[in-house]
């Protein structure tokens, strides 16, 4: 039994006149992973912030594990593709992943008392975030301020941030931007192995990265053009799911392939 | 120096500067890592229209100079929510129209308003009993607010779109947090004028942020720097018989300086 954790139907959405996506359908199986590629401006965070409910559809619906966004957000990990921070923002790597904890955790644990002395953070929430940060290797520097990190590391912190609260989404808008091919993969390896126990659903550039370990590429220029491996990666078969835009779908892998 | 301080308004300017510092460097932190310093700019000058509606229909200051800067700060964090990109030209728009309110409505007052330049720079010497209530009641709602919604505050701060996802309300909290930088900003006209109150929140602040892990140790930091120049400015501006508001924000630019060198140094051992 695999029920769908993301359903998107018939979508269509503009900024003002601008069009950004034009009839998108697809949906995404639980545990399966899936990647997003295709050129700037194709509508990738358009269609990330449709899934977030940060943006609602002209038309179509957006269904993430059978309820509207907004309402399944609390189930849904979210590391954004830049965020434009000032790095010398004074903000801990523990301050960071905290700021991903689970709503009835924050409640639970602030009392009105509590609150008076906000910085410090309850046992149950320290060793929440230090299990979470060393899911992705960064326990050691759970006191560091968050500028002194390398960009691979801050971005593992990001990702711990999102998966403070279990997940059983995890949507990670193009989180190797910045980093090394080296960092790169490992950032994927840490993906593929936290698929064992949720969805992932990552944007990226790199068709080449994200064929060796994808089930399911999703091509948007505007439209969508997707490519079902089933339980296989690119990496393992090419077999085509020959009921979409096959043709497009093979030009768009030659053209992007190494 | 030390028969001054039985003077009832050198005690007055005395515990006036520490209230004033204090709340000063407290939103100074949150205006900085916010990216509101511009705004707050604008919120101080546009006050200035307060001061022209006080003396043009005989209100009191406090009053009008608070309402004045609420009003432009709701109308800024109206317009930073709404029209992000354009809030530069919004926000200079309502720093001169503001000021030019003022300047009509003074022009338009029969009599002399000598004492105008005391606005612009600060007259702490002249403190009341009822300007520090305000500033005390002040300072007390600040410090209450930045406790009670630290994690709110700090994951707005952060990264504000997160933080909506997660169940916060990111405009609420900007829209506090600008209110509380204009109320601050109309106490500290008293003590340092309204051009240099931008002067008074940033650079205590510049120095904290260096040395900060957290956002709470920077709000500590940066009014205990806002504190220590506030005083030291006081005594120099007595002793040399000096505008207090002045070289206050001179003792604090000299702070920053040290502060330069010392970190320099630092860096080259
Ligand atoms: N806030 C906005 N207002 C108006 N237009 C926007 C806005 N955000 C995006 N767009 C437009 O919508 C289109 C899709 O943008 P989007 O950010 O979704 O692309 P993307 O695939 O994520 O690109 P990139 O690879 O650069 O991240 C672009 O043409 C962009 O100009
Ligand atoms: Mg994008």
């Amino acid at each position: 039994m695999s029920s769908k954790v993301i359903e998107i139907n018939n979508v269509n959405f503009s900024y003002g006149k601008q069009k950004a996506l034009l009839n998108i359908t697809f949906d995404v199986k639980e545990h399966q992973f899936t990647a997003v590629i295709g050129p700037n401006g194709g509508g990738k965070s358009t269609l990330v912030k449709l899934m977030l409910g940060l943006l609602e559809p002209n038309s179509g619906s957006v269904k993430i594990l059978n309820m509207q966004p907004k309402n399944a957000r609390e189930f849904v990990g979210y590391v954004p593709q830049y965020i434009d921070v000032n790095l010398d923002f004074p903000i801990t790597v523990l301050d960071v992943v905290m700021m991903g904890n689970k709503k009835e955790h924050l409640k639970e644990s602030i009392s009105i008392f509590k609150r008076l002395f906000p910085i410090k953070y309850s046992d149950i929430e320290i060793k929440c975030a230090y299990s979470t940060l060393q899911k992705v290797g960064m326990q050691d520097y759970i006191d560091r301020k968050i500028g002194d990190l390398s960009g691979g590391q801050r971005q593992r912190v990001m990702i711990a941030r999102a998966l403070c609260s279990h997940p059983k989404l995890l949507i990670l808008d193009e989180p190797t931007s910045n980093i090394d091919p080296q960092g790169q993969k490992e950032i994927f390896e840490l993906l593929k192995e936290l698929n064992r126990d949720l969805t992932i659903f990552v944007v990226s550039h790199d068709l080449a990265v994200v064929s060796e370990y994808a089930q399911k590429i999703i091509y948007i220029n505007r439209e969508a053009f997707v490519h079902d491996l089933g339980n296989d990666t690119l990496g393992a078969t090419s077999k085509s799911n020959g009921h979409f835009c096959q043709v497009e779908m093979m030009q768009m892998l030659k053209g992007l392939k190494r | 120096m030390i028969e001054a301080l039985s003077y009832d308004f050198v005690q007055n300017a005395l515990i006036a500067g520490v209230l004033v510092s204090i709340s000063i460097g407290i939103i100074g932190a949150l205006v900085v890592v916010n990216r509101m310093v511009f705004l707050a700019g604008g919120i101080a000058h546009s006050s200035y229209g307060g001061i022209g509606l006080a003396i043009y229909f005989g209100i009191p200051m406090a009053l009008s100079t608070s309402l004045f800067a609420v009003a432009s700060a709701l109308l800024i964090s109206w317009l930073s929510i709404y029209h992000k990109n354009r809030i530069d030209s919004f926000i200079g728009l309502i720093w001169a129209v503001g000021m030019a309110i003022g300047i009509v409505l003074v022009d338009l007052s029969p009599g002399y308003h000598g004492d105008l330049m005391s606005y612009l720079f600060g007259s702490i010497m002249a403190v009341s009993h009822s300007d520090i209530w305000i500033m005390t009641i002040l300072l007390i709602t600040i410090l209450l607010f930045v406790h009670i919604f630290y994690r709110e505050i700090l994951a707005i701060s952060y990264d504000s779109e997160y933080a909506s996802l997660r169940g916060i309300k990111s405009h609420l909290f900007y829209t506090l947090i600008l209110v509380l930088s204009a109320l601050s900003v109309v106490v500290a006209i008293k003590v340092v004028g309204l051009i240099l109150v931008i002067a008074m929140m940033t650079i205590p602040t510049f120095i904290a942020e260096k040395l900060s892990k957290s956002l709470y140790m920077m709000m500590i930091l940066s009014a205990l720097f806002a504190f220590v120049f506030t005083m030291l400015g006081l005594i120099l501006s007595y002793i040399f018989d000096l505008t207090s508001g002045a070289t206050i924000i001179l003792t604090s630019a000299f702070g920053m300086g040290v502060y330069g060198v010392i970190s320099y140094i630092k860096s080259r051992i």
